[in-house]
């Protein structure tokens, strides 16, 4: 079975491991004091200013199909942004390829460590796999009726993987524990679930009503994975 | 634009300077710029990390150089950095590298189809079935662990397949050397080709070194390892073809020659128009750089710098386009063949129990990464989860099964 909870062990990051070392380096700080006047705010300006000086991280690139043109134009008299309902698809599209490829990292930690009391068995898992798939093909075959091209990055799809980069390098650590990667999990699940309700919403502004359905049920799945990973979690931590 | 590698005097050396902020420059779009965008920036931060590591190892066998080298060096630092720079933060380490790939693939294509020395042209050809092997490697695991598409980065102009299988790569020493160029014959674009691509694989060996072990995944850490040590073949590979023969000032005056080759190429190609502005301030830094060695050389050597330069006149630019046909057809023709000394030979006329086949056994002996990564991998658009419906999990791995 999986462990739970990290080890008594020799972590040597704080400074009660080394107190005569560090009550050296603190008198350090007296003798040697900085060398400019000033806070934080210094780095804050400079970011402002490069924000300022600095192009967006990309664009949405125009429908391939003549249907999808007038999808657009026809939206986009509306008052609305086709752009954005396309860049949030494209971005929901990336992240549930993603996800799908997390839990296949999840499957591996729990196939080489076993899972623990209340946590989850691997039909679990495979479930949520199945489904954050089936999540992703959807998505391919909405934008692909929109007359959008399913394997653009978009904007936001790029800055979402910015974002969860960090989630699969958790779950893609061979030192990380079942409950570790659970973690991982969760934060995506937490993000999924509001950007599923928003497409929703984004659908439903466009006058997208079937869209707008089929996006409320893939949010109902995902409140569900949500509420497995906080129970497992939660389950881990003995709560 | 015409340039003249004899007379052209560019900015006088004493002229380049820069500030920490134009240093740090708006990057380019990952999205929106186009690839070769990406494949210049890279390839020309090859280019000058080269300068950079060459002028250190000249200054350790010259003491009468090394202030020279050391004024050259710190521009060419800046350089570097401003060049290198430009890649966008959201550019992953692993989407680095699949633009890495791209440059090799794209870059060596375009040298070996200009290479007038047939021998040179095949080296060229056999080190490209190797990236262009590392580029489905790298793309299966991007697809694999992470869930996303290459082709994002190389926008269709690079095929994402199969070449040379990089777990017969692997080579005894003794089967990476090559037979140099004649400093006293070859042609310029000869040396300029060679020295840029030594540039570019060097770069990527260190590149793989550095962000290898950054990687979590297990698979995709011991592919950057196998991939890190053919780039480190390459590199042997490609130094070896440099006449060894040449002076220390004569290397000097070639690198400075194969910076402005290259930056002249970037200005001829470049859709970019702010980073081709860049490319433009370069090409006249390094002409000056030129300038300067050239006089270095003269007033050392005693010999006229056109002895090495000839006419100065620049050859052709490089060539930032898609090769696909090309590298396709070097494909069907050529991944058959390995290295035994000097030569290429088809794989199966290799000596049995050469010490290539040994080395190879005793490197894939527990399995080989670049082959497990790409089991059964065949690239589509949008990533091979693409094309599977409905998505089965793997399956739970069988008791004591070997998981190679």
């Amino acid at each position: 079975m999986t462990t739970t909870h990290a080890e008594l062990g020799m972590n040597r990051t704080g400074i009660a491991t080394s107190p005569l070392l560090t009550k050296d380096m603190i008198k350090g700080t007296s003798e040697f004091p900085p060398p400019a006047l000033g806070d934080e705010r210094a780095i804050a300006n400079e970011r402002v200013r490069y924000a300022r000086g600095s192009d967006p991280v990309g664009s949405v690139p125009p429908p391939i199909t003549p249907k999808g043109m007038v999808k657009t134009a026809g939206t986009a008299l509306k008052g609305e942004s086709p752009t954005q309902l396309i860049d949030k698809l494209g971005e929901r599209l990336a992240f549930e390829r993603t996800g799908t490829r997390l839990y296949e990292a999840l499957l591996s930690k729990l196939d080489a460590l076993g899972t623990f009391p209340g946590g989850p068995s691997r039909d679990d898992l495979q479930q949520i796999v199945a489904e954050e798939h089936s999540h992703f093909a959807m998505l391919v075959e909405v934008l692909t009726k929109l007359g959008a091209d399913p394997t653009v990055q978009t904007p936001s799809a790029d800055l979402q993987a910015t974002m969860s980069k960090g989630l699969l390098d958790v779950v893609t650590d061979p030192r990380t524990t079942l409950p570790q990667g659970l973690e991982a999990a969760l934060v995506a699940e937490l993000s999924d679930n509001d950007c599923w309700l928003a497409l929703q919403q984004l659908a439903m502004n466009a006058g997208e009503q079937q869209l707008a359905e089929r996006f409320a049920e893939a949010l109902a799945a995902e409140e569900k994975h949500l509420t497995h990973v906080r129970g497992w979690i939660a389950a881990s931590q003995g709560r | 634009m015409t340039i003249d590698l004899l007379r052209d005097k560019g900015t006088p050396l004493d002229n380049q300077k820069f500030t920490w902020k134009e240093l740090v420059q708006p990057t380019y779009s990952k999205l929106d710029d186009d690839a070769f965008t990406r494949v210049r920036v890279i390839l020309m931060n090859g280019i000058e990390t080269e300068a950079l590591r060459f002028g250190h190892t000249c200054g350790r066998m010259n003491r009468e150089l090394q202030l020279h080298l050391a004024r050259v060096r710190r521009v060419e630092q800046h350089q570097a950095t401003l060049v290198n720079w430009l890649n966008p933060p959201d550019q992953s380490p692993l989407e680095t590298t699949i633009g890495y790939e791209q440059v090799a693939i794209e870059v060596t294509a375009a040298i070996a189809l200009k290479e007038p020395n047939p021998y040179l042209a095949q080296v060229y050809r056999f080190g490209l079935l190797e990236d262009f092997d590392h580029m489905y490697r790298y793309s299966a695991l991007m697809d694999r662990v992470e869930g996303k598409d290459a082709n994002n980065l190389l926008q269709s102009y690079t095929d994402i397949l199969p070449g040379r299988p990089t777990p017969v790569e692997h080579r005894d020493p003794c089967d990476e050397l090559r037979i140099p160029y004649d400093r006293t014959t070859a042609q310029l674009i000869t040396k300029l080709h060679a020295n840029t691509l030594m540039a570019g694989e060097y770069q990527t060996h260190d590149y793989y070194m550095n962000i290898g072990p950054t990687y979590p995944d297990p698979t995709g850490r011991q592919l950057y390892a196998e991939i890190a040590s053919i780039e480190e073949q390459h590199v042997t590979q490609y130094e070896s073809i440099i006449d060894a023969s040449e002076s220390w000032l004569e290397k000097w005056l070639l690198h400075e020659a194969t910076e402005v080759y290259n930056y002249y190429s970037c200005v001829q190609s470049e859709s970019n128009r702010r980073i081709k502005a860049v490319w433009e301030r370069f090409l006249d830094y390094e002409l000056g750089q030129l300038r300067y060695v050239a006089d270095l050389f003269e007033m050392f050597e005693k010999r006229d710098a056109a002895e090495v330069l000839g006419d100065g006149k620049l050859p052709a630019p490089i060539d930032y386009v898609s090769h696909r046909e090309f590298v396709r057809e070097t494909l069907r023709n050529e991944v058959n063949l390995t290295a035994v000394g000097t030569d290429f030979v088809p794989f199966d006329n290799q000596p049995e129990g050469s010490l290539s086949q040994s080395y190879r056994e005793q490197m894939n002996a527990e399995g080989s990464p670049s082959e497990r990564v790409a089991r059964g991998y065949s690239w589509a658009p949008g990533g091979e989860l693409s094309q599977q419906k409905p998505r089965t999990a793997p399956q739970a791995p069988v008791a004591n099964q070997p998981t190679n």
